[in-house]
């Protein structure tokens, strides 16, 4: 499983990365592992507002579907439109597929460094 | 609850597989490769699954074929040795127990395939159901199955098996059948709409048997498949599941299955209400024309009108777009009328098609 060093994590398993005042958000290694084949990504839109710790879209697999969380309250700025038609990209590369870009933030949920979230993820293996 | 293995759990493991409980069994949901290329290696190659959970019931004695035709909708009179029939088997309302493949060993013999959530009511509603010289035996418990599907099923088994160890027609077996000393039954059928036959053997012998058709395929592109390309490749040819697409609460003529129901029969268990009951919904096939992924539990509707409920539905990773299909009214029910369902609060559309949605002999 792969958990980089530069973005931080929630326990939901959406990794966050701050580019200046804007968290980019996308889901983990092992959220995409868990998941299986991505086929379908829902988004919300530019300018909608995400809460921390509440559903901003769902992705679906073969086999099922799953919210994703956001883990900071703020406005959406961008959404990765290349996504909605391959949603495979986040199971090739889930660090670079990000999914939405938030700015005007106003809070964030309680974030794990990749070694606290590898072994959050340890946990809900076992 | 304790879950059951197939003798095949540790071969499993071994190959990577991601277990689940299913049906009160540990099998692979999937393998590292993946449901899609799982699904595609079916559809362009071939696969194995592990099958052994399903429940396998005989039924012998002078009087056997009388209780089958008794017991089950379809008519068994008649079949040649080796012969398959797809049958119901319903209670006095019309619902079904379940459904399943009854073959016809010999004269005096059948050999009967159920699902393996539904085996033990199956098996208590046969024995509730014997009279006359004929005895349901289960012996679910020491038969394994073994699927090898798809267009080079046949190249993979040849390098195991003589050419006349093949059986000559979809819906038919050669019982008595050995590879490598081991007694099997080869089946041509399958849950895939892909080609491709079934194994059964002694439980005991399965691992070595998987271990000889992963080497014999290995060449062709042989993976195995877990239980999400079983019903991605079951949902995409149209075949359908019991739980889903029937239950004790539907009907076989509500839910498409007509031809395994033969009312010419003088009599069997579920004729009359079959007769009288009204048809007021039926099966369809839905093409998901809008964005999202229209999965089984989901209301459907014809304007503002609810006419069913979805009864499967995935993404169908060979035809590349989401399809479902559904219990609806009849009103909603010809090809091309335009629907929607309620996916979590939100409308998406979808178009009634032709069912099967993939074919062998229908291209995308």
């Amino acid at each position: 499983m792969n958990c980089p060093e530069n973005v931080r994590y929630s326990k939901s398993h959406e990794w966050v990365k701050m580019e200046g005042g804007t968290a980019v958000i996308g889901l983990t290694d092992f959220a995409q592992g868990e998941l299986g084949d991505l086929v379908f990504v829902n988004l919300p839109e530019a300018g909608d507002t995400v809460v921390a710790g509440e559903a901003f879209g769902d992705v679906e697999s073969v086999k099922a579907v799953s919210d994703v969380f956001s883990p900071v309250t703020g406005t959406v700025s961008e959404i990765n439109e290349e996504l909605l038609d391959h949603p495979e990209l986040i199971n090739d590369a889930p660090y670079e597929a990000w999914l939405i870009k938030v700015e005007e933030i106003t809070d964030e949920e309680e974030l794990l460094d990749a070694q606290e979230y590898a072994a959050h993820c340890e946990s809900e293996k076992a | 609850m304790m879950e059951k293995t197939t003798p095949l759990y540790e071969t499993h493991k071994k190959y990577g597989g991601k277990i689940v409980p299913f049906a009160g069994y540990l099998l692979p949901v999937q393998y590292p490769s993946g449901v899609i290329a799982e699904h595609l290696a079916v559809r362009n190659a071939c696969g194995i699954f592990d099958v052994s959970h399903m429940g396998e019931i005989t039924c012998t004695g002078p009087d056997a074929l009388k209780r089958l035709n008794h017991i089950l909708t379809n008519d068994f009179t008649g079949m040649y040795d080796g012969q398959a029939r797809y049958s119901m088997m319903c209670y006095d309302d019309g619902g079904c127990v379940d459904d399943l493949i009854v073959y016809k060993v010999r004269d005096e013999h059948y050999f009967i395939v159920v699902n393996a959530a539904n085996k033990d009511k199956d098996f208590a509603w046969m024995k509730e159901h014997e009279a006359g010289d004929a005895v349901f035996t289960d012996l679910s418990d020491s038969v394994a199955q073994i699927s090898v599907q798809g267009p080079k099923a046949e190249a993979v088994l040849s390098r195991l098996l003589p050419p006349e160890g093949f059986p000559e027609k979809y819906y038919s077996a050669l019982f008595d059948q050995s590879i490598h000393g081991m007694r099997c039954v080869v089946s041509k059928t399958g849950y895939t709409g892909a080609g491709g036959y079934e194994l059964y053997l002694a439980a005991s012998d399965a691992p070595a048997m998987w271990e000889l058709l992963m080497a014999a395929g290995k060449e062709d592109g042989l993976i195995p498949c877990g239980l999400g390309a079983r019903d991605t490749l079951r949902l995409e040819a149209g075949m359908p599941l019991y739980g889903h697409e029937m239950d004790e609460t539907v009907t076989p003529l509500e839910t498409g299955l007509g031809f395994c129901v033969k009312m010419t029969k003088e009599s069997f268990i579920g004729k009359k209400a079959l007769e009288t009951k009204e048809i007021t919904r039926t099966r369809v096939g839905l093409r998901v024309t809008g964005r999202g992924i229209v999965r089984e539990h989901m209301p459907v509707y014809l304007g503002d009108t609810q006419v069913g409920m979805t009864t499967s539905g995935t993404h169908c990773p060979y035809l590349g777009y989401p399809a479902a299909m559904a219990l609806v009214s009849l009103e909603a029910a010809a090809i091309g009328t335009k629907l929607t369902a309620d996916v979590r609060g939100r409308r998406v559309e979808m178009e009634v098609v032709r069912l099967p949605f993939y074919s062998k002999t229908k291209r995308k």
